[in-house]
């Protein structure tokens, strides 16, 4: 392998609990996002467009979509002769094999891999965060204050300040403190989980994080903590912008209806910053007669019959005649049919509602007990599901294969 | 049948009744259906029909074509044996590098069919739009132990402004094509040729090498018509939907029957998809004031105005209170606020500024030249 000066390794191992029964079957990177994106495709891009060539993906839960997402990299020109995109499942050795115990134990797993490249500086990235950012600027920053580590920050309102992890710096950037998740915190510059590090700095740092046999094999909670503690230099890099960890159900609808606001939070229109993705192979969409779209985004290779009204509808989606979708993500494949009404809803792959199905509806007497802990007033229809027709889906619940055959009739329990 | 034929494509037809949208770019290279060109749907059905090996004859304004193209990675034909060859003209000392027609251009790349390792050639032009698989077709091919079989369809309509390169077959009840007729003017048939051939490729050798000898240039009018009773030529009727882009009416109608549900599954069947080239375009951003019925459109597009019975190619803009009807608006075109936009064409990257009114007639659309601002 050529030397390369700066490779990423990009974490899309996590299993994205909070995101229900969205990642049963996918890891959370390769969640469809946007119309025709999938989560991974943003940072990916954000690689390609800051010409970082070489980037390995970490995978571990549920790789198979992601994988076959992937591909050779060709849909992100990231197919090359020297680099391109590597899928790095943990593997087994001579004396042992284990499953990734934590960022680090991820990194650590793979020395090898970035030894081959012998770059001068790691770039760390993780799979779950909608953003443009050229990460070139933040390497030249990296470079000119010849840092152990930069870390990219992003000022956050002080009152959300204690959910994040957070920078205390002084003022020429450069870090004193770190701490996670702090009750009171000294500083708005939350840690955005990109990390350049020198490899050879970071190397010695994850051996020696390998062989304590307390440490959580995480970067924000081990090696960064231990390298302030040795007194290394590590700055900030603080970005503005865009940006939006989609962890939740919660922060995944915001972050799509972000899309659609006016002007869109995010601009994907850039021509020198494009967004790349693996396109489906798919005509054009089509708006029938009679129907009617409005403050949404569409996507090639659906048809929509009915009214779409603030919603993302994605790749091969059918919106049936008399349908009226308001608030909602519609997902790759699905099909609504006629007389549908959504409202604030995620509807999975590829899954089918019949018609005059009412969902998220205001719950009523009768309706099957349920938990939305996870989706608070989002209603949620998992990837493949086949919800009959006439039922009524109250706000917040999540249809799944165990929950379908629990859902009422219209009609059912008190009138709506 | 898999693997057996490679696929050689003709680009250099000159058709001027397509006037402005041929003028910078081949046949082959003009956009359809929102995101496609003319070629990408016969250079699918090859793909689809499990054909690995293609080749592209080249003739002029072909760098639309080679841009469109690139190395066939969409098409999947990015092989290291095999794949897609662009065959450009050249001149050598018994060719000015102009064919003199389309014999003429399969002797010019007689190099590349000799090189090819299949049985059988599958020879088409690429005005021709239409979505199958030639397995069944090669394979009536061999039953009918055929020199060459031509895929035809019954077309109805008939108009003599619309004829272009008009090849009619007579067959008899076994398919047998006993007489053909090149651009009659009164058709003793309905069946009309897709100007697509199936030949064992020693065959085409033969043919082209023999026309070349006795000085004729045509593949149809010189080879297939003056043989027909000498080669065993069949018909194989196709019945899907078939779209001819002979001339400028033609081409506004067939880009128009897309609308039409029915041909879009047809033409457009996902079990053998069209690939193009992708652009990586944005979904199509519908704004507040965004009116759109009955239309076909493409990722890219930012729409706030009135579209109606219309096609919007990739990355097209529609400001507030424009109204787009019964138009074709290619890729890029800008169209202002307060606009009026009736029966047009527009080609690629044509700006129209606000307080414009266009129209035309279903009869004789308006045609916007690539890049113009109005």
């Amino acid at each position: 392998m050529r030397k390369k000066k700066l490779i990423a390794m990009l974490l899309a191992g996590g299993q994205g609990t909070r995101l229900g029964v969205l990642t049963n079957r996918m890891a959370k990177p390769a969640v469809p996002f946007g119309g025709k994106y999938r989560i991974i495709d943003f940072p990916l891009s954000n690689c390609v467009n800051s010409q970082i060539d070489t980037v390995g993906v970490l995978t571990q839960y549920e790789p198979l979509e992601l994988n076959s997402y992937l591909g050779t990299g060709q849909a992100w020109d990231l197919d090359r002769l020297n680099g391109g995109v590597y899928v790095l499942p943990p593997y087994v050795t001579s004396d042992k094999g284990q499953w990734y115990s934590g960022t680090a134990n991820a990194i650590f797993q793979n020395m090898a891999f970035i030894n081959q490249f012998d770059p001068d500086d790691v770039l760390i990235l993780s799979g779950d965060h909608i953003y443009k950012m050229d990460y070139h600027l933040m390497y030249n920053e990296h470079r000119s204050r010849n840092a152990d580590a930069t870390i990219a920050v992003l000022r956050v309102p002080m009152e959300e300040a204690s959910r994040f992890g957070i920078m205390n710096t002084d003022t020429d950037n450069k870090i004193v403190e770190f701490e996670e998740k702090p009750r009171a915190p000294k500083s708005d510059k939350a840690s955005m989980g990109i990390y350049i590090f020198s490899w050879k700095v970071l190397k010695k740092y994850l051996i020696i994080d390998s062989g304590d046999p307390n440490s959580h094999n995480d970067f924000g909670k081990n090696i960064i903590p231990n390298m302030l503690r040795d007194g290394l230099n590590l700055y900030a890099y603080p970005f503005s912008g865009y940006w939006k960890d989609v962890g939740t159900i919660s922060s995944l609808w915001e972050a799509n209806m972000d899309l659609i606001s006016d002007p869109p939070k995010l601009d994907l229109y850039d021509k020198e910053w494009r967004i790349y993705s693996r396109n489906p192979v798919l005509p054009p969409h089509f708006v029938a007669a009679g129907a009617h779209v409005e403050n949404s985004l569409v996507t090639e290779g659906s048809n929509v019959y009915g009214s779409v009204y603030h919603s993302v509808v994605f790749s091969g989606c059918t919106i049936g005649k008399g349908s009226v979708i308001r608030d909602s993500v519609i997902m790759p494949g699905a099909v609504i049919q006629d007389g549908v009404t959504i409202n604030k809803a995620i509807v999975g792959e590829n899954a089918t509602v019949g018609s005059h199905t009412y969902i998220g509806c205001d719950p009523v007497n009768g309706d099957p007990a349920y938990d939305n802990s996870l989706t608070g007033d989002i209603t949620l229809i998992a990837d493949s599901i086949d919800l009959p027709a006439g039922k009524r889906v109250p706000a917040g619940m999540v249809v799944s294969k165990t929950s379908v055959d629990t859902i009422s009739d219209i009609g059912g329990g008190d009138a709506i | 049948m898999k693997g057996n034929a490679f696929g050689l494509i003709y680009t250099g037809e000159s058709n001027l009744q397509l006037r402005d949208l041929t003028t910078s770019r081949s046949i082959a290279a003009v956009p359809y259906g929102g995101r496609y060109r003319c070629i990408d749907f016969v250079l699918s059905c090859m793909v689809n029909s499990g054909i690995t090996n293609v080749g592209i004859i080249a003739q002029k304004n072909y760098h639309s074509l080679m841009d469109h193209l690139g190395a066939g990675k969409e098409w999947d034909l990015n092989r290291k044996r095999d794949g897609l060859f662009i065959l450009p003209p050249y001149v050598t000392k018994d060719s000015t590098g102009v064919y003199k027609g389309t014999a003429d251009a399969l002797r010019s790349v007689m190099g590349y069919v000799r090189r090819s390792s299949q049985k059988y050639c599958v020879l088409t032009g690429s005005h021709t739009i239409y979505n199958t698989t030639f397995n069944d077709m090669l394979r009536f091919h061999e039953e009918k132990d055929a020199d060459i079989t031509v895929l035809y369809n019954d077309e109805k309509s008939f108009s003599p402004d619309d004829q272009f390169d008009d090849l009619r077959l007579c067959v008899d009840d076994n398919y047998r094509v006993i007489d053909m007729e090149i651009d009659p003017y009164r058709p003793k048939s309905t069946f009309q040729s897709c100007d697509c051939f199936v030949m064992e490729k020693s065959l085409l050798e033969y043919l082209v090498e023999e026309a070349a000898t006795h000085a004729e240039h045509d593949f149809i009018r010189d080879i297939l018509i003056r043989k027909v009773n000498s080669l065993k030529i069949y018909g194989y009727r196709y019945d899907g939907f078939v779209a001819r882009l002979n001339s400028m009416s033609m081409y506004f109608n067939q880009s128009m029957a897309l609308l039409d549900p029915i041909v879009r599954e047809d033409i457009f069947n996902p079990d053998h998809p069209i690939y193009t080239k992708v652009k990586d375009e944005v979904p199509a951003r519908y704004n507040a004031n965004a009116n759109v019925t009955n239309s076909f459109i493409a990722d890219g597009c930012i729409i706030d105005g009135t579209v109606e019975n219309s096609i919007l190619f990739r990355g097209v803009k529609v400001a507030k209170n424009a109204v787009v009807r019964n138009s074709i608006i290619m890729q890029a075109c800008e169209i202002g606020s307060d606009t009026g936009i009736d029966y047009v064409i527009m080609d690629k990257g044509v700006t129209v500024k606000s307080g414009r009114t266009l129209s035309g007639h279903n009869s004789f659309p308006v045609v916007l030249r690539k890049g113009m601002i109005v």
